[in-house]
């Protein structure tokens, strides 16, 4: 063997040479149960892909909602099967385009959306009763499902027919991703209202997808992303449950997030010990009767930390490998990386590149032919018992710690992730753990990349955003404006669910900002600790 | 003689901090004293803490497309205040954009693809007393 290999997975767990049937323990096919049934090691439905592929949900969005529009048009000409919006950063942190902080930063990462008619202009030509959509937005994502509710009124959709799911899982944004606003305690509050909310009236719509991916793309490994991603979903289930909701109300409606990265063996094990710890905590600890509430079904997205600039058509080679270990992994939907976005926003042919990946995995390679391919193999079997016996005692450690907000409150959550992503710089750099065309097989120096054309942002889009947002400001009634806003605050104040007057503030034409505002009134901001 | 001291960032709006992390650790680790500000500076927080503590230089991280901008308000801002500190930007930057970055005064860029020694090395090169004054 290698040096390179190593003896041990990318989380650390050391790996035989070879595995046999003595290296599962005892009492297997309880620990599986069949495809469908708790505790759903072996996948969420009895049929997965044979009774329908995995969504194909490329991640996308830039510019003013008429650029990301344009995508999703052209996405879904290639046979993109749903949405994924990317807001940009003063929409995900409460701030409209016209904001100081705002304009160098706007239509940058993902859509710049101010208003609820900039949510009908995104989704112009796309009849909401029939594309799933989903939302990568957190702190703002109570004001943003509102503004989509709308969106979907004025295209006369009914809010039953609307599939979809919101991220809304701000502990991670604490943990990684870092795009929180409130603090911990309101912004949870806020979480739950969503959920709340949808729990009753969107019957085909996930209100959180609660997510370790961002914690692992930070630099966790998989036990830890593990450990994270439960602690949330125990953590926002009691929130609910102390408020007197039904467990069985709102679990079936839970949705998660997980990466798939290169190990393929460890990732793959690593999606079926998330389903069975779901399925133990819903039943055992919430008391689950519904197993709809005990059913984990999941998001995956390609690691974009494992991109390279250099040598970047490798990274097509890479997507491949984690886009099969996600459907290996059982995944519902599926985000593959561009092979470019280590330098920029994927270009058009850097997207229909990763579409295409997905469509290949699903129809020419065989893989969804038939339900977990992998059940039963010794070595992924014995890799799922033991990841998810590290990560329950891992869970066990953050419990002790007083749960997931406590744990990020003292910093614990955010150390593990720092030192592991510099563990694995220093691994990187000292060529102990191998990146091809990087460490290894590096082009000698000066040789030059060839890449297709780059995405290349318009900047002419932000003075075109700040005028629009004038120009529907000024065409509102701004008493009623005024008025509907005031009850957001209230019931902010308050402390009753804020979702009824948002839907009705933003009908009424408030902006983000000004909703987010009222928020940041009421709640105060959250500033990170010192890190050291 | 006391040690290099490093002044490290996050302006605008961006959170991915896991690069500047990884790097303030590095160079704790290669004997400089690092001052980490975290995230969502405002350049006058960046600028007051440069002046407060001294630093030798002063590294910045943009992954979100942001960074001419905010490294051309940062610049104005450390001339007027006449700190000699050289700026450095990591981040997703281009390399059209490199080149506007140094046009403009930036000492380094370490855009991806930098390896970890580069950048440390590029850093403590730039902090070395012997740079000041020159």
């Amino acid at each position: 063997m290698s040096d390179l290999l190593g003896a041990r997975s990318d989380s650390g767990i050391p790996v035989r040479e070879v595995y046999t049937e003595d290296d599962v323990g005892p009492g297997l096919a309880a620990r599986l149960g069949a495809p469908g049934n708790p505790p759903f090691t072996r996948g969420p439905y009895p049929t997965m892909y044979r009774g329908r592929l995995w969504t194909m949900r490329q991640f996308a969005g830039f510019g003013s909602p008429e650029e990301a529009n344009e995508r999703f048009h052209f996405l879904r000409e290639r046979g993109q099967t749903a949405l994924s919006v990317a807001f940009d950063l003063p929409t995900q942190l409460g701030y409209d385009s016209s904001h100081p902080l705002a304009r160098p930063e706007v239509g940058r990462v993902g859509v710049a959306i101010d208003t609820a008619d900039d949510m009908v202009d995104l989704f112009a030509g796309l009849p909401l009763d029939r594309v799933s959509v989903n939302f990568t937005i957190n702190a703002t994502a109570p004001i943003i499902l509102a503004m989509y509710l709308v969106a979907a009124e004025r295209q006369g959709v009914s809010e039953g027919d609307l599939a979809g799911t919101l991220q809304n899982d701000i502990l991670k944004e604490f943990l990684a991703r870092k795009t929180f606003v409130f603090p911990p305690g309101p912004s949870i509050r806020l979480a739950c209202d969503v959920i709340e909310f949808a729990s009753g009236r969107l019957p085909r719509f996930n209100p959180i997808s609660i997510t370790g991916y961002h914690a692992r793309e930070a630099g966790c490994d998989a036990i830890q992303e593990l450990a994270l991603t439960l602690a949330s979903a125990i953590a926002y289930s009691q929130t609910l449950v102390d408020r007197g909701l039904d467990f069985d109300a709102f679990a079936p409606r839970l949705s998660f997030h997980f990466a798939t990265t290169m190990d393929l063996f460890e990732e793959v094990a690593k999606l079926r010990a998330a389903r069975r710890m779901w399925a133990r905590i819903a039943t055992d600890r919430f008391g689950a009767k519904d197993p709809n509430s005990a059913r984990l079904r999941f998001f995956s997205g390609n690691a974009g930390t494992t991109l390279t600039a250099q040598q970047p058509l490798n990274n097509i080679v890479r997507s491949t490998i984690q886009c099969l270990g996600a459907v290996l992994g059982g995944a519902q939907s599926i985000h593959v990386m561009g092979f470019d976005e280590a330098f920029e926003i994927p270009s058009e042919e850097a997207v229909t590149l990763s579409l295409r990946t997905q469509q290949i995995v699903a129809l020419e390679s065989g893989v969804p032919r038939t339900v977990d391919p992998l059940g039963g193999s010794y070595y992924v079997e014995a890799l799922t018992d033991e990841l998810e016996r590290r990560a329950n005692e891992l869970l066990g450690e953050i419990e002790t710690l007083g749960g997931a907000v406590a744990a990020l409150e003292q910093g614990v959550s955010q150390r593990w992730i720092a030192e592991s992503a510099y563990r694995i710089e220093r691994e990187i750099a000292d060529g102990s753990r191998p990146r091809v065309g990087v460490n290894v097989y590096a082009d000698p120096e000066g040789t030059s990349v060839e890449l297709p054309e780059l995405f290349e942002f318009d900047p002419s889009i932000v003075d075109r955003q700040v005028a629009r947002t004038a120009e529907r400001i000024g065409a509102r009634d701004p008493r009623a404006c005024a008025e509907a806003t005031a009850a957001v605050e209230a019931a902010a104040r308050e402390g009753t669910n804020v979702m009824p007057s948002l839907i009705e503030a933003v009908r009424a034409g408030a902006t983000l900002q000004e909703l987010s505002d009222v928020f940041r009134s009421v709640f105060g901001e959250f500033r990170e600790p010192h890190p050291w | 003689m006391r040690p290099p001291r490093v002044l490290l960032a996050k302006p605008g709006l961006d959170g991915h901090d896991r690069g500047i992390k990884v790097i303030a650790m590095a160079l704790r680790d290669a004997g400089a004293e690092v001052v980490y500000l975290g995230l969502r500076r405002s350049v006058p927080e960046i600028v007051q803490a440069a002046l407060q503590d001294d630093v030798d230089v002063i590294g910045i991280s943009v992954l979100s497309g942001a960074h001419l901008s905010l490294v051309d308000d940062l610049l104005k801002a450390c001339e007027a205040e006449g700190i000699r500190a050289p700026v450095v930007v990591g981040g997703t930057i281009p390399d059209g954009d490199v080149r506007a970055l140094r046009d403009l005064g930036v000492a380094a860029v370490f855009s991806v693809g930098s390896g970890l020694h580069e950048v440390v090395d590029g850093v403590l090169a730039l902090a070395s007393p012997d740079r000041v004054g020159a």
